[in-house]
């Protein structure tokens, strides 16, 4: 295992994980790794660093271990973690600015939740509304997961769960409006 | 014929859990001149004390057997109880079924059978119990300070605030100890000087106060109450009653040492006041380094003085006083890690430096003016890392203890340096961090707010490499191996008992623990009391403290103090040594054993087999002896014994046991 040089963060390193600190809203050094966000998270099976082994790279100035971490793109953004740690550090939030943070950066570690977040928002975007079945449809051409949920398709149809009628708002253009306000921004977080 | 009773404790479920407290007292009703027993949920509370003497009162009993916990937690209750009663407080023995055997075990059959065989023993020594009595002895109302930091300065102004006279001793030139080459104290970042220096103004100024500087305890005879002291004044060459501390004295002198107040970081004079606020506020001359005193030639001083003040043949002056009680106040210093830590460079590298430089460092009155300057090159580091517990929880190369205050003062100079060089880095690799105490976790999280980047892990190695330090560790959250480049590395060094905390410990008859501290009575019921009377402890030479906690110590060592001189008349122990003068032979092993220096051969005229014969017995001075016993193993001829523990009681102990 190589030694990892901890002065030899570079300035930029450490200027980007200032903004994606101050993107989240949440101050690192509060952290103090006690690991309870870790252990009531749903998905850190899932996770190659946990959120708090996230928390702790970024403390670190190890900006490139969270940028390339699948976690931020895994999480569930449940909230469970922000509501349960003592410091009240909010890591759900955390997690969305490493998502930006890494967007940014031309990574995209896991897709299908991009995939998934992009099509949402055009959906909003042109409709005002989001529609269950257009956003499956999508998401399952342009993530490639071709067949996934079709067999559950038929009983949530029957049930009204999906629907292939457009419910649109009334003033669709401002709802654009307010998106691309978001999206000029650079999006925001939670 | 005795009648003895006995009394069985459950203590709640401490006892209870696993011993068959109902089967103890069968049994006990079965031993010989046991004339009633009984037990009881809690022995020791009032309706539990109440059960004894009605008991006592019913049955008629002329001793009485308690099985409950240790005779250290409970057997002057009892005794005291007894005041209350027609028995004398000495016709009492207790049977440890708590400590030695319920605490101890887990088979409530073995542990059964163990109780009752301690009860065994106890009553077979009560039936040969006898009535002790106490005599009186009259108490010196003068207390003696030893050491002059801030325990030993606490202790003294409370002691002396109650109307008593009091003597601090101080090896060095002033008062002040450690705290006063501190910078600022955690966690309200109160300069030292300003709370330090005015204590220190307080006790030189304080009418009931004797300061005795760069002074040392020789030798301590007598007992609690009248202790005799033995005090060497060291020569200063300076006569303090002319000295007007002007310092004209110091401006010439061209002899330059190395400043141990300043950690070696500056020099001082030979005759010298170790920092400006000393007290007492006058020089000394360091005799090593002065050039009259060691070459006959200069004389520099003597010249300037204007009150006549220098005297070059000023000699060590040796004073015989005696005081009621001892206050021991002699602190600690920091493990010498150059001894151990070859890895951390064993103190090649100047820019590795201990937590004390880093005080004197960043003091605005310190060599640097409390610029931060590495003492290589004199430049600022960009970056600093901080290794805490060098020395602290390192069984092979230190001590297995915590030294409780690093954590904080590690958290201190982080939080110092960030605040002086505000783009510099600091890392700090720690172990664990332990903060309790009032505000002071909240202190360290600010400082990690400052954005000191706290590692978990020791570092295995310090080495240089194109000027720059590099420390080997492993951040144990991360699960990987790290390394940082910085320009200075302070260590932050585990505390260790004061040098003569050895001599002055055996002097003093006070015991000392596996890493050589001084031992408080109790740990947790007497805590500033020590095993021999009227000596007491403050500050750190119990164990590592800090500031708040060495203070809390020392105002209750006074008030321990205060308690012994409120009374003219001290009661002394009835559990001593006597010795038979017809069995003594007069060889002195008695004498050479005592530590408390009880026993003495003296002359005596006997008549022996018919004849008249002169010689030498042992004696005890009932004031002295502190009942250890040690005399009475010592004693080949079987002349002496000790009140209470009897040879005979104790052969009854073994008879019991062994007997079933």
């Amino acid at each position: 295992m190589s030694r990892i040089d901890l002065s030899r963060t570079g300035e930029t390193d450490l200027d980007a994980i200032a903004r994606i600190s101050r993107e989240a809203a949440v101050r690192l050094a509060d952290c103090y790794q006690c690991g309870t966000c870790s252990a009531g998270c749903p998905m850190s099976h899932e996770m190659d660093l946990t959120p708090r082994q996230l928390i702790h790279a970024l403390q670190l100035g190890l900006l490139h271990r969270a940028l390339e971490a699948r976690s931020p793109w895994v999480c569930a953004l449940c909230q469970v973690c922000s509501v349960r740690c003592p410091q009240e550090v909010r890591i759900a939030d955390l997690m969305l600015a490493v998502r930006h943070a890494a967007k940014r950066a031309g990574l995209r570690p896991v897709r299908e939740p991009d995939v998934f977040d992009d099509i949402f928002v055009n959906n909003i975007r042109s409709r005002g509304r989001n529609n269950e079945a257009l956003l499956a449809g999508f998401f399952n051409l342009k993530s490639g997961h071709l067949t996934q949920d079709v067999r559950n398709a038929p009983r949530m149809a029957a049930r009204g769960m999906i629907s292939p009628r457009f419910n649109q708002v009334r003033d669709r253009a401002a709802v654009r409006n307010l998106v691309d306000k978001v999206l000029r921004k650079g999006g925001g977080t939670v | 014929m005795s009648r003895i009773g006995v009394f069985v404790c459950h203590c709640g479920s401490n006892i209870a859990a696993t011993v068959d407290v109902p089967a103890v007292v069968e049994a006990a009703r079965q031993l010989p001149h046991v004339v009633f027993a009984e037990d009881n949920k809690y022995t020791c509370s009032d309706p539990g004390q109440q059960a004894i003497k009605d008991a006592i009162a019913t049955h008629d009993l002329d001793r009485i057997v308690i099985a409950s916990c240790s005779p250290r937690m409970h057997e002057l209750t009892f005794r005291k109880m007894l005041k209350d009663t027609e028995l004398n407080p000495y016709m009492l023995e207790i049977a440890n079924i708590r400590e030695q055997c319920s605490w101890v075990h887990k088979d409530k059959a073995a542990g059964t059978a163990k109780a009752i065989e301690l009860l065994k023993m106890a009553t077979a020594k009560a039936d040969r119990d006898a009535p002790l009595f106490t005599t009186t002895i009259p108490v010196t109302k003068r207390a003696l300070v030893i050491g002059g930091g801030i325990a030993g300065m606490q202790a003294a102004l409370d002691i002396a605030d109650a109307g008593y006279q009091v003597t601090i001793v101080e090896k060095e030139p002033s008062l002040g100890g450690k705290m006063v080459m501190l910078d600022k104290t955690f966690p309200t970042m109160d300069c030292s000087a300003c709370i330090c220096t005015p204590k220190m103004s307080e006790v030189g100024a304080h009418p009931n106060i004797t300061v005795k500087s760069l002074s040392e305890v020789e030798q301590v005879t007598g007992y609690v109450g009248n202790f005799e002291v033995t005090l060497r004044e060291k020569a200063k060459y300076i006569d303090y009653e002319l000295c007007t501390g002007c310092g004209a004295c110091e401006t010439k002198c061209p002899a330059k040492v190395t400043s141990a107040f300043e950690q070696g970081l500056a020099q001082r004079r030979a005759v010298y006041r170790p920092f400006a606020q000393a007290v007492p506020p006058k020089p000394t001359i360091d005799p090593t380094n002065c050039r009259k005193i060691t070459q006959g030639k200069c004389g520099l001083c003597e010249k300037l003085c204007p009150t006549g003040a220098i005297h070059y043949d000023d000699v060590d002056r040796v004073t015989r006083e005696t005081y009621g009680a001892i206050v021991l106040a002699i602190g600690y210093q920091l493990i010498d890690w150059a001894a151990f830590y070859g890895e951390y460079g064993a103190g090649h590298y100047p820019d590795v430096i201990t937590g004390l430089h880093f005080e004197r460092l960043v003091n605005a009155s310190g060599p640097t003016e409390g610029h931060i300057l590495r003492p290589s090159d004199a430049r600022e580091p960009k970056s600093v890392a901080i290794i805490k517990c060098v020395g602290s929880r390192d069984v092979a190369k230190g001590r297995s203890y915590c030294s409780r205050a690093c954590c904080m003062y590690g958290a201190k100079h982080a939080h110092q340096y960030l605040d002086k060089v505000p783009d510099g880095r600091c890392f700090v690799f720690y172990m664990d961090v332990r903060t309790p105490g009032k505000g002071y976790d909240e202190f360290y999280m600010n400082t990690r707010r400052d954005g000191a980047t706290y590692l978990r892990g020791r570092v295995s190695k310090i080495y240089e490499e194109n000027g720059k330090l590099i420390c080997l560790g492993e951040d144990t959250l991360l699960g990987e191996p790290v390394r940082v480049e910085v320009d200075l590395v302070v260590l932050e060094t585990a505390m260790v008992p004061a040098p003569d905390a050895e001599r002055l410990g055996s002097m003093l008859g006070v015991t000392r623990d596996k890493d050589l501290w001084l031992t408080e009575a109790h740990p947790k019921l007497r805590p500033v009391e020590t095993n021999s009377a009227g000596v007491f402890l403050a500050g750190a030479c119990q164990g590592p403290k800090d500031i708040p906690d060495s203070v809390a110590q020392a105002s209750a060592s006074a008030a321990k103090v205060c308690i012994l001189f409120a009374r003219d008349e001290l009661e002394s122990n009835a559990m001593i040594a006597v010795s038979d003068s017809a069995l003594c032979n007069g060889c002195g092993a008695c004498v050479a054993i005592c530590p408390y220096q009880a026993l003495t051969l003296e002359e005596v005229s006997l008549r022996e087999n018919s004849q008249w014969s002169t010689r030498m017995i042992s004696k005890v001075n009932p004031g002295l002896c502190q009942g250890c016993g040690a005399c009475a193993v010592a004693c080949r001829p079987g002349a002496l014994d000790l009140r209470g523990f009897t040879d005979e009681q104790i052969v009854r102990e073994v008879e019991a046991l062994c007997q079933w």
